[in-house]
């Protein structure tokens, strides 16, 4: 497992820090904002797991978010389900069973294959919910806000999401645990073999592992957890729509876990943050902020190929004295891969 | 329809209108008008627009805006003695992003009166937080028939139209035809279904038969298969709501497959309204029903329709006319409090009481704050368009499942 | 009509029949570009798709301009292939040693670039395109059908264009490069010829390719601000079916998604869109490289 350095780590403690106080004196409309930087976060920190890490580059990531946006949306609107102890299962699970189910046909190819297959999935799920009339058809659907939602002990409610606070700290809570949870899986030997999968298919699979069945169960991760994120934006917004699943919202995903910087969990969560907030000031200025964005996105994939987790970590690197040599050629290629 | 995705924020100071004199006019109204001076002593009323500007919709945003800020100007640019302030914010005509956008006017830009979407999706979305927030909301175009029906709410009005209320009186006119049986064809979203409703309300109960309802992915524009399938049932009529590019194109595609002339074409009034010039010879012969006409031959239509041409280089529309409608019922309801808007309820009295004097001829307000509206028959009739009169004269729309009402 | 059209007779099949291979021959030019430049320049290309778009732009101006749609093809595939060549030459360039991802993300920020011009360009208005007079009538089948000569004037010319094709891949020098890069892309560099000149002339071609069919459809599908992207997810599928790389693949994948298309819309409308993704993978089922890829 590459390593992030340590004064990252004291920096990310103090940016959860700073996120846990911010709505006691911020203002109501950014945190609203930074809410839903947080549930992009898990979102994309998800799709990195696939690209940066087990090197799969999926352009239908957002089919997993919307599964869960509307299995969510399902539970609550036409079957009355507001309590999460139901819902938040039903969610991964359905989210899932897509992504093993896709999983499986997809990781049968790779490259341009793999790309062109993620995408066509998400399409093909996306009319799904767009065409059927069950789901409620192109406009979405509006979840009350007293359905959102809770959970609760008998009749004590402990946490309802229809509260904004409430649900900051909660999308918050997730942010962290997702954060821990990924890099537990990464440091497994599970996580490992992911990597050099990446790093080299061949040699891993030489090593006598079952390279697919790898792929595969980190595909299922990454699905299930894109679809706890959208379990929280259908939570956030009370609002689902086939947009959700659409292979736009993919393509944004992707963008935000190249610009933070793929294959360090927290590149994401900088990205999600750096976009949106980019998107409140640039909108503000010029008629043509699409044409900005467009130009935006060719000048990072340019010029900052790394991500700005990339120039953090060059950063951190600076700070300390210079360490010896690391060892054997393999452990470097994931090391300069991880910057 | 969708095409821009990354970010979803506009609000601009640019001068949408031409007119010098107009533009002008908003400009000093935004910054010169002194808030604590002018007698009344009080700030400018903030509006905020949550429209289309770029995509598909965009010319239908940016009539809304230019129409609403021209009534405006003819008021002196101002309400009820308060100065107008603008922001504009793009929709993107995108529903996931509506709710967030609404919250930006609403919490972040401060937006006192909130007018609304092109898209029924981003209406459905942007009502919901609007009724939360309490924010007075004219909705300017979209037509989703919940709006002003399970979603109703006091602090929402609608200036322009339900769907429902556009297609409705077609299936008695076709009836007068003597079209006994249609196949109708429309694309398979809410707003499409929710206009069959309204034909199928009036058709089958007056004795006609629906041969076969024909339902298209949105936005699919691919009618050749269907424009077949047409061509061998034979049916007396075909009835259709479509609307921008796959109107213009179902239009072409029906007079190429040989059917025009053949079997009449009957459709919700947008089916022609921007498109028929375009289509030039294909469009002759299209009837449709609508609650505005470009072709109205009444004083007051005359003149705004000069007026806009003059301040926005372009002809007017039937989405001008509810952005033009939507300032006038604002106006009509801050004088009541003398521009007040604290008091939120006397200003919503004011306009469910008031008759709307419009360009499509004066209207009022159903209880579930719906306009009840004559609704015109209109033919295209080489190259122009026509009126052949009032299909439904004060229609107001059922209001199902509205607790106001 | 659930069970199928009961007393649909012969012409009406036959009708149904001609507008899905009508459509699928739109489709194939535009797939057939994307599939070479993916399978000589190894270039996952987003932005195929905005080439129809502009091409159908081009098409509404310049016959608004000359007054004629044969004149503006003329004149449009021009402006295409320059426009695809500035865009490979400053742009496709620095991605051919990229990883897949930058290449979609830098195309995905080109179809933005593309759609905010187009709107500087043209607005953000629909338009529809006259079909030239000469071409404009139809053929009555029965006293109700009839077929009109526009779209049968698209599939002879597609036709044509394909045949045109084959022969200049099948028959001539480049075309032998093309197949050779195709199959062994470092092959070719090695041997020796200018691979750079050649990616100029497969990028140019596709964006020539795609901007045609968005001329030549013009008239049919009207112009409108989305159509771009709408026709480049459905070229995706098509040339995966067919594999990447394959012209004679795009071909066949590009007939099969015409007429999946088109009867699924007739028989299983609400399932229409999602039968061409299911056609896809079942093919890939059975042959995860597609019908003649390489695997």
């Amino acid at each position: 497992m590459p390593r992030t350095p340590l004064p990252i780590y004291v920096l990310l403690a103090l940016g959860a820090v700073a996120l846990a106080v911010y709505p006691l004196f911020g203002d109501v409309f950014y945190v609203r904002l930074v809410a839903k930087v947080m549930v992009l976060a898990i979102f994309a920190m998800s799709l990195d797991l696939l690209v940066g890490y087990a090197g799969l580059v999926s352009f239908g990531h957002a089919a997993f978010f919307g599964v869960g946006a509307y299995a969510t949306a399902a539970l609550i609107a036409k079957a009355g389900i507001a309590d999460m102890a139901i819902i938040l299962p039903v969610v991964l699970v359905a989210a899932a069973v897509a992504a093993l189910v896709i999983g499986w046909f997809s990781i049968r190819t790779s490259g341009i294959y793999f790309i062109m297959i993620t995408l066509a999935f998400a399409q093909m799920l996306y009319f799904f919910f767009h065409d059927l009339p069950f789901w409620w058809g192109a406009d979405g659907v509006n979840l009350p806000r007293r359905g959102l939602p809770r959970l609760a002990f008998g009749d004590t409610v402990i946490l309802d999401l229809s509260d904004r606070t409430v649900f900051y700290y909660v999308a918050l809570a997730c942010l962290v645990l997702a954060f821990a949870l990924l890099t537990i899986i990464l440091r497994s030997p599970f996580g490992r073999v992911i990597v050099g999968i990446r790093v080299n298919e061949n040699r891993v699979r030489a090593l006598g592992y079952n390279v697919q069945n790898y792929k595969l169960v980190a595909f299922v991760i990454a699905g299930t957890l894109a679809g706890f994120a959208g379990f929280l934006e259908a939570s956030r917004t009370a609002f689902v729509a086939p947009a959700h699943l659409s292979w736009h919202e993919s393509g944004l995903v992707l963008v935000i876990v190249l610009l933070g910087g793929m294959g360090t969990l927290y590149g994401p969560i900088l990205g999600a943050f750096v976009l949106v907030m980019l998107e409140d000031w640039v909108s503000g200025i010029t008629e043509f902020w699409l044409l900005v964005m467009g130009l935006f996105v060719i000048l990072v994939v340019l010029f900052l190929p790394n991500g700005i987790a990339g120039l953090v970590s060059t950063l951190a690197q600076r700070l300390r004295p210079p360490k010896p040599d690391v060892g054997k050629p393999v452990e470097r290629e994931v090391e300069a891969a991880d910057v | 329809m969708n095409d821009k995705t990354l970010l979803n924020v506009k609000s601009t100071r640019r001068q949408v209108l031409g007119g010098a004199a107009v533009a002008a006019g908003v400009a000093a109204a935004g910054t010169f008008v002194p808030t604590r001076f002018a007698i009344g002593a009080q700030a400018n009323v903030k509006i905020g627009f949550l429209l289309p500007y770029s995509g598909t919709y965009a010319a239908l945003g940016h009539n809304i805006t230019d129409a609403f800020k021209m009534r405006v100007a003819e008021l002196g640019n101002k309400l009820a003695g308060r100065g107008v302030e603008y922001v504009m914010l793009d929709s993107e005509a995108a529903p996931p992003k509506a709710k967030d956008n609404t919250a930006r006017l609403i919490l972040k830009d401060k937006c006192d009166v909130l007018v609304g979407p092109v898209h029924s999706g981003v209406a459905m979305a942007m009502a919901q937080v609007a009724r939360d927030e309490g924010t007075l909301t004219i909705v300017a175009n979209a037509g989703a028939d919940n709006i002003t029906r399970e979603m109703c709410a006091p602090n929402i009005f609608r200036s322009s139209f339900s769907n429902w209320q556009s297609t409705y009186p077609c299936g008695s006119v076709m009836l007068k035809d003597g079209i006994k049986d249609a196949v109708t064809i429309t694309w398979n979203y809410p707003a499409g279904k929710q206009m069959m409703q309204g034909f199928k309300d009036s058709f089958l109960p007056g004795g006609g038969k629906i041969v076969k309802e024909i339902l298209i992915d949105f936005p699919s524009v691919e009618f050749q298969a269907h424009l077949t399938e047409i061509a061998a049932l034979k049916p007396g009529a075909v009835f259709t709501f479509f609307a921008g590019g796959g109107a213009l194109k179902f239009i072409n595609d029906y007079a190429a497959a040989g059917l025009q002339g053949k079997i009449p074409l009957y459709g919700a009034g947008f089916l022609t309204d921007g498109v028929y010039q375009k289509a030039g010879a294909a469009a002759n012969g299209i009837k449709t029903t609508l609650h505005y006409s470009d072709a109205l031959d009444t004083p007051k239509n005359r003149a705004f329709r000069q007026n806009f041409e003059s301040n926005a280089k372009r002809p007017a529309d039937v989405y001008a006319v509810q952005g033009y409608d939507a300032a006038e019922m604002l106006r009509v309801g801050l004088e009541a409090t003398k521009g007040d808007l604290g008091a939120q309820d006397k200003v919503v009295a004011a306009i469910e009481k008031a008759t709307i004097e419009s360009p499509r001829g004066n209207f009022t307000i159903s209880k579930a704050h719906n306009p009840v509206q004559d609704i015109y028959l209109r033919e295209i009739v080489n190259g122009e368009e026509k009126v052949l009169g009032v299909a439904h004269k004060a229609l107001a729309d059922p209001a199902t499942g509205c607790k106001m009402a | 009509m659930r069970a199928g059209p009961i007393g649909m007779d012969f012409s009406y099949y036959l009708i149904q029949i001609l507008n899905g291979v009508q459509y699928g021959f739109l489709l194939f030019l535009v797939a057939s570009g994307l599939t070479l430049i993916f399978g000589i320049m190894g270039i996952i290309n987003l932005a195929h798709g905005s080439f129809y778009m502009v091409g159908a732009y081009l098409a509404y101006w310049l016959t608004g301009v000359t007054g004629n749609l044969f004149y503006a093809i003329l004149l449009g595939v021009p402006i295409s292939v320059v426009l695809g060549l500035l865009i490979e030459r400053f742009g496709i360039t620095f991605l051919y040693k990229r990883d897949h991802l930058y290449q979609v993300l830098f195309t995905y920020g080109l179809i933005l670039v593309f759609n905010e011009m187009r709107s500087v360009l043209w607005g953000n208005d629909v338009h529809g395109v006259p079909v030239p007079d000469l071409l404009s009538g139809a053929i009555p089948l029965t006293e109700t059908q009839s077929y009109p000569v526009y779209r049968l004037f698209i599939s002879l010319v597609c036709v044509a264009l394909a045949a045109c094709l084959y022969l200049v891949i099948q028959r001539t020098r480049l075309g032998m490069t093309i197949r050779a890069g195709a199959s062994n892309r470092e092959m070719v560099q090695s041997l020796g010829i200018d691979i750079s000149r050649l990616f100029a002339v497969v990028f140019g071609l596709g964006a020539a390719l795609a901007a045609f069919a968005g001329m030549i459809a013009a008239p049919v599908s009207s112009v409108y601000p989305g159509m771009g992207e709408h026709v480049l997810i459905i070229s995706f599928v098509v040339v995966v079916i067919g594999g990447v790389g394959s012209i004679k693949g795009a071909f066949i994948g590009a007939m099969l998604i015409g007429l999946t298309h088109t009867f699924g819309a007739v028989f299983v409308p609400q399932a229409a869109s999602m039968a061409v993704y299911a056609v896809m993978a079942l093919v890939l089922l059975w042959r995860p490289q597609g019908l003649f890829g390489k695997a």
